[in-house]
């Protein structure tokens, strides 16, 4: 007999009565303290169920509010207790009512039989403390607190607030550093007596009492005074999440709690019949003596916080609908926007799927339907190529579309033909590579067949939308990475703006373009300009076209368009 | 949000409990059996009309999640519903001959029976062919989420509507009494679900689906609503506004997470496309008693005639909530 458990119940007294039987079967005394809140009925329940069995006591009741000195004054009760009605324990293990033991008790006994002389108990100065909930640290122990956290809030928060205006602090007792820690710990008798006869313990007591959360830190700060072997650990697998409440373990936890080789677990779902049934039961196989090791369920419950507090970059749903950046990423990954490579070259969009290797679509904002690669009408994750639909949320089709490809790099083709509602999403949109050649829109209806003085109107209204839209993807405020040549610029050495633009959307490919995309025939395309010109209307977007010197003959028609070095 | 649309907001819910306690004379008990709900009970509520079909897989399910009382509105059954819930010895039921419609598509009932019997306790608002899931439903029974919500005082749990429907026009496969109808209609659309915010009562509008993309390609605005709220910790205060889609007082609404993370949520299979939809959208036309003049069956109607398929080859298939969750329709938020 050399380890005791102290169990503290307010909930599920059923499971507690349980664990307890388990535990006095198997020679480990224990002492049961019930929340003074809890019905007479469930409370002779208990007692009734625990009826003859040896070395089972119940220590006298106190209220135990959450955060407040009842759980202390709870635990001196049931320790002293303890180490006076059991002469023959060493280690005073102490554990709540939703603890489960996951090793058999002979484990746990040749292992603390093992450590003689040490404590367990997590202990850790409040600088070292990342855990804190609600910013109170070193506060907790320099601040009054007579208003109750769950039942009072306001009046806590508010006379937190005051005294931090007025400067108040508490003076605290010279030879006491505090500490804090998980309220989980399993002491030896030496330290524990030590701490509980102390003759200055009266005055401990009263500085705790105001305390907020003592449980967390009456024993952690004690036990630096009296013992001489300070273990800063918890034996208790029990871990809490980002509001500070802890998890909940249920039965599709059992393989995860079988290899953590923790002793102890809390807190355990009352109903997991399972998990009680299992570790409760005499042939659960021995292992071999490990070290506790929660590293599994750790990593488990750390990206549970994560998702809850970052959640999945790039996506909205019922659940998660982020404001204004607080997106995390506004779409799920990096995707390409080409404005006017497709009025340049001939087939681009097939050219530059070759070259990459991704999913090239066309105009995906284009006003008769969504262009979706290979003029697929429905895409991926059942997208419509509707455009009513697209534009009906804009937003919404380009975050869907980015979700459902994820892992797949999208690009399309834009231009102001096309809604342009979309344009200060991509320019804010850190995921978006924009390349830009302006004017390019002004090809297209050079080779129509149509009445001048239509292209003329038209050419006016394309240039006033992709001026606006250049503007927003200059603003101070843009995101994304943004490339913008004139015409002009780009035709007269299209390879190196290509190349860069590839190298960052495959850059493990480290080869150089040898096939360069077919350009359209632009003979004549500076005597165009200077008709637009001549009727009135200024193209200022494509760059300096002089009036008749026509573009380079190579990167025409004419002749493959191989690029010889 | 002033003082005075909160306050505007208030009167309404107290309108919408007048509404519905005026309403509780139109409910007839025909099996009054809600002495046996014990405090902490899960209760299921549903109104329906013409389902007897569905109910036996439709009880068989929500028995197994771990629900401890039904409490039905039936709305003028003939094929028996009726007499074949009234049987049951875990389900109360109440019948009327009134509008549908003018009880708000049976809100107004509800409200009223949840408000009576629903108060302090956990209550999930389904209709008959929806089904729910939500995160480890497979390994936890409904009671440890609510527990968990409990524990982390959220007091209303989201479960977007998820039209699952079968491989070719939906008469194709006869539903048989009994069966579990995600056997034939087990394909869904995994991504097309756009939303956006209700200013007012602060909820998501989620629209999309197989529905949008097929029968409201020209009206997008017209689609049907996917957000739902169905599981709620009753408080006889509340009230549903408009079928689950959403709540008062408005915080119950707020079942998203505005600052970048994810809150736990589910999702509701919804099994309308099986072969008794043809039948039903004719008598629904017949009857006028659905949302918006019936526009949403009119148009199922007209897309009927040309007896569509919603399956393409994006199509999910449905497997479990963890692939549900991969795809981002629902999460688990920190519930590990």
């Amino acid at each position: 007999m050399s380890v005791g458990f102290v169990m503290l119940c307010h909930t599920a007294l059923g499971r507690a009565a349980q664990v307890a039987r388990y535990w006095a079967d198997h020679g480990c005394p224990v002492v049961i303290h019930v929340d003074k809140r809890v019905s007479k009925s469930a409370l002779r329940r208990m007692t009734r169920d625990l009826e003859g069995v040896p070395d089972i006591r119940f220590s006298p009741r106190h209220a135990c509010e959450w955060g407040s000195w009842g759980l202390v004054a709870a635990t001196q009760a049931a320790a002293t207790m303890m180490l006076h009605e059991f002469p023959g324990v060493r280690h005073v293990y102490l554990a709540s009512g939703s603890c489960l033991p996951l090793r058999p008790v002979e484990e746990l006994v040749a292992y603390l039989d093992e450590r003689p002389k040490t404590d367990f108990i997590e202990s850790v100065t409040t600088e070292d403390v990342g855990w804190t909930i609600g910013g109170l640290n070193i506060e907790r122990f320099t601040l009054r607190f007579p208003f109750s956290w769950r039942k009072q809030r306001r009046l806590f928060d508010g006379y937190v607030r005051l005294q931090r205006r007025v400067r108040y602090r508490r003076r605290i007792p010279p030879a006491l550093v505090p500490h804090l820690g998980s309220q989980w710990w399993c002491l030896t008798r030496q330290t524990l007596s030590a701490i509980l006869e102390d003759p200055e313990r009266p005055v401990y007591d009263r500085y705790f009492r105001k305390v907020w959360i003592p449980d967390e830190s009456y024993f952690q700060t004690l036990v630096r005074q009296v013992s001489v072997n300070v273990e800063s650990r918890s034996l208790t697998l029990s871990k809490f999440d980002f509001q500070g409440k802890p998890h909940i373990f249920y039965d599709d936890h059992l393989q995860l709690l079988r290899r953590s080789d923790c002793f102890v677990a809390r807190k355990i779902w009352p109903h997991a019949d399972k998990l009680y049934r299992i570790f409760l039961s005499d042939d659960l196989a021995r292992q071999p003596a490990a070290e506790p090791n929660p590293g599994k369920i750790d990593r488990l419950f750390a990206k549970a916080v994560e998702r809850r507090t970052k959640g999945r970059a790039g996506l909205y749903m019922q659940s998660r609908f982020p404001n204004l950046d607080w997106e995390n990423g506004m779409t799920a990954a990096p995707y390409s926007v080409f404005e006017g490579f497709s009025d340049l070259f001939e087939n681009f969009d097939i050219w530059l799927g070759k070259v990459t290797g991704s999913r090239v679509h066309g105009h995906l904002f284009a006003p008769d339907r969504v262009e979706f690669a290979g003029g697929e009408t429905v895409y991926n994750g059942a997208l419509s190529d509707s455009p009513a639909l697209r534009d009906y949320n804009l937003r919404g089709f380009m975050g869907n579309l980015m979700w459902n490809t994820r892992g797949e790099r999208q690009c399309f083709q834009f231009g102001p033909r096309d809604n342009q509602k979309i344009g200060p999403f991509l320019a804010r949109d850190p995921n978006a590579q924009v390349s830009v050649i302006s004017g390019a829109w002004a090809v297209p209806l050079f080779h129509s067949n149509r009445n001048f003085g239509d292209i003329r109107k038209e050419a006016a209204r394309l240039q006033k939308i992709e001026a606006d839209h250049l503007a927003q993807l200059r603003s101070l405020h843009v995101k994304a990475r943004v490339r913008i040549w004139t015409l002009a610029e780009f035709i007269e050495n299209p390879m190196e703006p290509l190349q860069t633009i590839i190298d960052e959307i495959s850059p493990r490919s480290s080869r150089r373009l040898t096939e360069a995309p077919r350009m359209s025939d632009l003979v004549g395309f500076g005597q165009f300009l200077q008709n637009l010109r001549n009727q009135g209307m200024q193209p200022v977007l494509m760059g300096d076209f002089p009036a008749g010197d026509d573009p380079r003959p190579s990167t025409t028609r004419r002749g493959r368009p191989y690029l010889v070095k | 949000m002033g003082i005075l649309s909160s306050y505007q907001l208030r009167l309404a819910r107290k309108r919408w409990r007048i509404r519905a306690f005026r309403k509780r004379r139109e409910l007839k008990p025909v099996a009054d059996r809600t002495g046996a709900i014990r405090s902490g009970d899960l209760l299921l509520f549903s109104t329906l009309r013409n389902e007897k079909v569905r109910m036996p897989y439709f009880l068989r399910y929500y028995r197994d999640l771990g629900i401890d009382h039904f409490l039905f509105v039936d709305n003028d059954s003939e094929d028996g519903s009726r007499e074949y819930l009234a049987a049951q010895p875990d389900v109360s039921v109440w019948t009327t001959r009134a509008s549908y419609k003018r009880a708000r598509f049976g809100v107004d009932w509800l409200n009223w029976l949840q408000m009576r019997y629903g108060h302090g306790h956990w209550s999930l608002v389904v209709d008959s062919d929806e089904f729910f899931v939500y995160p480890f439903c497979d390994t936890r029974p409904l009671r440890a989420l609510t527990d968990w919500l409990d524990a982390s005082s959220i007091k209303s749990f989201s479960a977007m509507l998820l039209d699952m429907y079968p491989k070719g026009p939906f008469g194709e496969h006869a539903y048989r009494e009994g069966t579990d109808p995600f056997e034939t209609a087990q394909w869904f659309d995994s991504g097309n679900y756009t939303m956006s915010k209700n200013r007012k009562f602060g909820n998501l509008w989620i629209q999309g689906g197989p529905r949008a993309r097929t029968f409201f390609t020209d009206a997008p605005e017209r689609a049907p609503a996917l957000n739902k709220i169905p599981l709620v910790k009753w408080h006889r205060d509340y009230a549903y506004v408009s079928s689950t889609h959403m709540l008062l007082p408005r915080g119950l609404n707020l079942v998203y997470d505005e600052w970048g993370g994810e809150k736990a949520s589910g999702c509701l299979l919804h099994a309308k496309f099986l072969d008794t939809f043809a039948h039903k959208a004719a008598e629904e036309m017949a009857r006028k008693q659905h949302y918006a003049n019936s526009h949403e069956y009119r148009a199922y109607q007209e897309g009927l005639a040309a007896s569509p398929d919603f399956w393409c080859k994006w199509s999910e298939k449905y497997i479990n909530w963890r692939q549900l969750e991969i795809l981002g329709l629902m999460s688990k938020g920190n519930w590990a």
